[in-house]
């Protein structure tokens, strides 16, 4: 418990202090500003010391409970799918076997078995809750509603076990432990999150799919990527196994592929109209308000390392 | 010795189980009374209706809010009116139409008159999941000598799809509250009806977050 790899513990340091700047910004815009609404700020930045002390406490316990909360993560962030995507009242059973998807493939993960982690859900679950509701007996909107809880099931069960997997990749770096890859690839997400949003509000002005997201714009894309690719190309062999040019190339990977997790994520929440996806989070919204994009770059990153750094 | 009973299994069980299991998006939860006389009427889907109710107030105002349920359900048994009184502390009521109207009332009344937070499920049962039933006129005959006291409404959604008449299966699911203006009876029966089903129309939009492939069809 508590053996911290040099290389994490730094970063570890490095965004507590990060987050320190950020509410001390906070504070100080408050007193130069006291007529402003500062209180989604505040909330947001409140969440942020929430949602990042949980995950580095939970993290520097043990790789298992590492697992265990990204088991959690998969959870909630299914539950918030089942709550705003259309389905069937008499699908309760069909979702209640999706839920139970979740144990079965972290388990494969604690064990370290490659093949079953990989297709549990696109081959037995996916074939699975058909099936189940072929039992119901009800045939109406039949594949609408097989297709959704499938989608869905793939999104917050399927793509995010890929960070716990990250967890048990035997240790390329050991001054980063088996902890770097994870912070690597959730971090540069944010990063991206954070940097598309900075440089849109700065050079932004063609928005690139003005019918889903108008906020996303070309220069947010490319200033943004720019940024993150650079980043990646500097912190990717310090936390990881990786050289600097496999890095920044991991680094375009997840700028790409983050701007469409969110995207996707957002033309979800519009074809549904709604804003956000739940409450959980204040300041934020809904767990996959958070998760999005990395629902997308977990995978793609998780298989991009094991491919080519190994 | 009922009051902390009924605090700790609030606190113990209920609260965590619904952080876990069930997951609330609450819409102006600052409507909410502090402290009685005051009425809550709420849409009923599911058994789940009071317990996610009377976990929105603080430990330290619980006590004071009493739901009224069904003397035939939850007085059935020896264990279930055991836990029913003590436990959750309801107001039984008869449905059955045993005894008179102000009979049935009476209990109500000494609970206002005491200064607790009284929920009432207007619609008397619960009914199809994410759809409400005519509303009866029970709160109405309740509060109309004494139309001071105010009350407020609250529409659910989504809880008839965690836990539905019937069934014994909770699947988990985000489900939303919505509170609604305090108001109050007024003199006219029809009127006031008239001007809860609106608020409760109103509350519904707010939880349009839900949507259901059942209504597409």
């Amino acid at each position: 418990m508590f053996e911290i790899a040099p290389h994490v513990e730094t970063v570890i340091i490095a965004v507590l202090a990060l987050l320190c700047v950020a509410s001390l910004t906070r504070v100080w815009l408050g007193q130069r500003h006291p007529a402003g609404d500062g209180l989604e700020l505040k909330q947001r930045i409140r969440s942020w010391w929430w949602m990042i002390g949980l995950l580095f406490v939970v993290l520097l316990l043990s790789r298992n409970a590492g697992i265990l909360f990204f088991a959690c993560l998969s959870y909630l962030a299914l539950k918030e799918f089942f709550s705003i995507v259309p389905t069937r009242l008499v699908d309760r059973r069909v979702l209640f076997w999706a839920y139970l998807a979740i144990p079965l493939q972290y388990l494969w993960i604690w064990q370290g078995w490659y093949g079953m982690f990989s297709i549990f859900v696109p081959v037995y679950v996916f074939l699975f809750l058909p099936v189940r509701m072929l039992l119901l007996g009800d045939s109406q909107g039949f594949i609408r509603a097989a297709g959704v809880i499938h989608w869905m099931t793939m999104l917050a069960i399927y793509c995010l076990s890929h960070l716990a997997a990250l967890l048990t990749l035997p240790v390329l770096n050991p001054v980063a432990g088996y902890l770097g890859p994870v912070l690597f690839v959730l971090f540069i997400t944010q990063f991206n999150d954070v940097c598309q949003y900075v440089w849109g509000k700065r050079i932004g002005k063609r928005p690139i799919l003005p019918q889903v997201s108008p906020n996303k714009t070309w220069g947010g894309f490319v200033g943004g990527g720019l940024t993150v690719t650079l980043c990646a190309g500097l912190v990717g062999p310090y936390l990881t196994g990786m050289t600097w040019p496999l890095a920044l190339a991991a680094g375009a990977l997840l700028a790409v592929c983050g701007f469409f997790g969110d995207v996707v994520i957002s033309a979800v929440k519009r074809d549904l109209g709604i804003k956000d996806t739940g409450q959980l989070i204040p300041g934020h919204g809904g767990i996959l308000d958070r998760l999005d994009s990395i629902i997308y770059t977990a995978p793609i990153f998780f298989h991009f390392y094991r491919y080519f750094a190994y | 010795m009922q009051r902390w009973l009924k605090v700790l299994f609030f606190l113990l069980i209920v609260k965590p189980v619904i952080v876990l299991v069930i997951g609330l998006n609450v819409f102006q939860r600052e409507r909410l009374p502090r402290r009685g006389p005051h009425v809550l009427v709420a849409n009923h889907n599911s058994h789940l209706d009071t317990l996610v109710l009377m976990s929105l107030f603080s430990w330290r105002d619980l006590h004071r809010v009493r739901p009224v349920a069904a003397a035939d359900y939850f007085l059935a048994n020896r264990w279930l009116a055991w836990f029913s009184t003590h436990v959750l502390d309801i107001i039984p009521i008869r449905r059955d139409g045993g005894g008179s109207r102000r009979d049935v009332m009476a209990d109500c009344r000494a609970a206002l008159a005491a200064g607790d937070i009284v929920v009432l499920f207007p619609e008397g049962s619960r009914g199809r999941p994410e759809s409400m039933q005519p509303l009866k006129k029970g709160v109405f005959h309740l509060l109309k000598e004494s139309p001071q006291i105010p009350l407020t409404p609250v529409m659910l959604r989504g809880l008839g799809r965690a836990l539905p008449k019937g069934e014994a299966l909770l699947v988990p699911r985000n489900c939303d509250v919505a509170v609604g203006e305090p108001m109050r009876v007024g003199r006219d029966s029809t009127e006031f009806m008239a001007t809860l089903e609106t608020a409760f129309e109103i509350l519904a939009e707010q939880c349009r977050a839900s949507a259901w492939l059942d209504d597409w069809q």
